[in-house]
């Protein structure tokens, strides 16, 4: 039984649509990682998960269990507003202070439980606003490029640090990225989004087939090509070989 | 002891600080601050409506600067920057509000004590109604006030709790509005937005938690209440913007007290 089934998902802002017949399921303790140019509405399809977008057409299905734990992309605090991290973990209640101390344990940050929260380094509060994500003991964790703003070596370790507690936790990780090698290397799942699925399956499925290729070129230039995606690429089903691994599930 | 004119007025300078202590920290942390501005500007129109239909003032100006905050809402993101757009309603809303007024013939009103406020004629009736509007605010904004604290710090993180910040928002506009109908006569128009933003900002380096910062405001706007009275009393100044200098006073000190212990901030 997956965790969440998202069924013929369509999202529109006014006239634009920023998805469309979007279908995936996420199963018990995989790693799904959702690539795409920017404006591919990888943020939506989050975001539509958590409940903060109505869909204009579909629907996602929850399983009975399903707890999620969801990082933001990014997170200004303003430095007017006084919060320790501690009471940030709490918020909006009925956390006791056990889960904070687990929860920063699990972000690898249970030093910073009395610190301010306007006052801690871009990593640091990324690491906080994972714990926040655990504290509820999620079976699902969301991620929306957690890593931006961080360095290789901070966002290495932050991947390492989610891969730890999908060991140690077992749940499921749905995350958006653009950081292709890591994507690659650390996902069960890749789910390339335009708009639309273009194609998914297993990284190495995915990576060489050719709607993939369409969006990021090949190799270690494909990081660069998101930026110098064209929005045209062909999808003619009919006659292209389908020599790609059998993986890869719909093109 | 409420047939004294100086303790009415000084339970009516503690009544709207105590309604602005928590209402006026949110309007700091969400950058509210021209939100405020606009729905007590908008206030003078809901005066010039209430006294044209005899209706309570109390009612007038709530109603009027809810409908402020509510076109505000549907208008932002048409288009206009945020500043700009509250620029505008607020300045038009003051002007069509006097040039209101002014039509009203056969009453003649004071204009002065509306913008200004008349806080040394302060009528029992009326102290009531400040009380009843800042317990009103102060309980709204208490039963809130995790939820708000969540949405204000990140809306998404707020959906992902099942809190709907649209609602939230809602608590707070109605606070707004509720609190600018029971300043005007405290404070006037022009000066509801320094008792929200003066205390909280006052309040912001003595602060570890937010609690604890919307605590120190209310303390900072009661006590800023009662020196400005005393003052204007001693020195014989205009009573509201006495309060709103000693708030000011208090602002300047806290603040140079932080950066001279953190100097490097």
């Amino acid at each position: 039984m997956s965790l969440i089934q998202v069924e013929r998902l369509s999202v529109r802002y006014g006239a634009r649509t920023a998805l469309s017949d979007v279908s995936l399921r996420i199963a018990a303790n995989e790693i799904v990682t959702i690539v795409g140019p920017n404006g591919s509405g990888k943020t939506s399809l989050l975001r539509a998960i958590i409940g903060a977008i109505q869909p204009s057409a579909g629907r996602i299905v929850h399983a009975d269990n399903l707890k999620i734990g969801y990082v933001p992309q990014k997170l200004h605090i303003d430095d007017t507003l006084p919060i320790t991290v501690s009471r940030f973990l709490k918020l909006p209640g009925g956390v006791a202070g056990a889960d904070v101390e687990y929860a920063l344990k699990k972000a690898a940050v249970p030093e910073l439980e009395h610190a301010q929260l306007s006052q801690l380094s871009g990593g640091q509060f990324q690491r906080v606003l994972l714990a926040r994500a655990l504290i509820g003991r999620p079976n699902l964790l969301l991620l929306d490029e957690a890593t931006q703003g961080l360095d290789q070596r901070g966002s290495a370790s932050f991947y390492q640090q989610i891969e730890t507690v999908r060991q140690a936790t077992g749940c499921a990780v749905l995350m958006i990225s653009h950081e292709l090698h890591v994507v690659m290397s650390a996902s069960d799942r890749v789910i390339c989004l335009n708009g639309h699925v273009c194609c998914e399956g297993a990284p190495a499925a995915v990576a060489s087939a050719p709607e993939y290729r369409a969006l990021f070129g090949t190799g270690t230039g494909g990081a660069l090509a998101l930026y110098r995606h064209e929005h045209d690429h062909g999808h003619d089903h009919g006659d292209h070989s389908h020599t790609h691994n059998q993986d890869s599930e719909s093109c | 002891m409420l047939d004294d004119f100086m303790v009415r007025a000084a339970l009516a300078g503690i009544g709207v600080a105590f309604a602005s202590a928590p209402l006026g920290c949110f309007v700091v942390w969400r950058r509210m601050a021209y939100f405020g501005d606009a729905t007590a500007h908008a206030a003078i129109l809901g005066v010039a409506l209430s006294l044209a239909f005899s209706m309570s003032i109390f009612v007038g100006t709530v109603v009027v600067a809810l409908l402020m905050a509510l076109v505000v809402s549907v208008l932002s993101g048409k288009g206009y920057a945020m500043d700009t757009l509250l620029g505008v309603l607020a300045h038009s809303a003051l002007a069509f509000g006097l040039v209101a007024v002014s039509f009203l013939s056969g009453i003649r009103i004071d204009l002065m004590a509306y913008l200004f406020g008349d806080i040394l004629a302060v009528s029992r009736g009326d102290l009531s109604v400040i009380w009843g509007g800042a317990a009103c605010v102060v309980m709204l904004i208490g039963w809130r006030w995790s939820a708000l604290l969540t949405s204000t710090l990140n809306t998404d993180l707020a959906y992902a709790n099942g809190i709907n910040p649209k609602r939230e928002q809602l608590a707070l506009t109605i606070s707004l509005a509720i609190t600018v109908a029971v300043a005007i006569k405290v404070v006037g128009v022009l000066l509801i937005a320094a008792m929200l933003i003066i205390p909280a900002a006052a309040a912001r380096p003595l602060s570890r938690t937010p609690e604890g910062m919307a605590i120190a405001a209310g303390l900072i706007g009661m006590l800023s209440a009662i020196i400005g009275l005393r003052a204007a009393f001693v020195l014989d100044t205009p009573a509201g913007p006495s309060i709103v200098c000693v708030a000011a006073v208090t602002f300047i000190v806290t603040s140079t007290l932080k950066s001279l212990r953190n100097p490097q901030r």
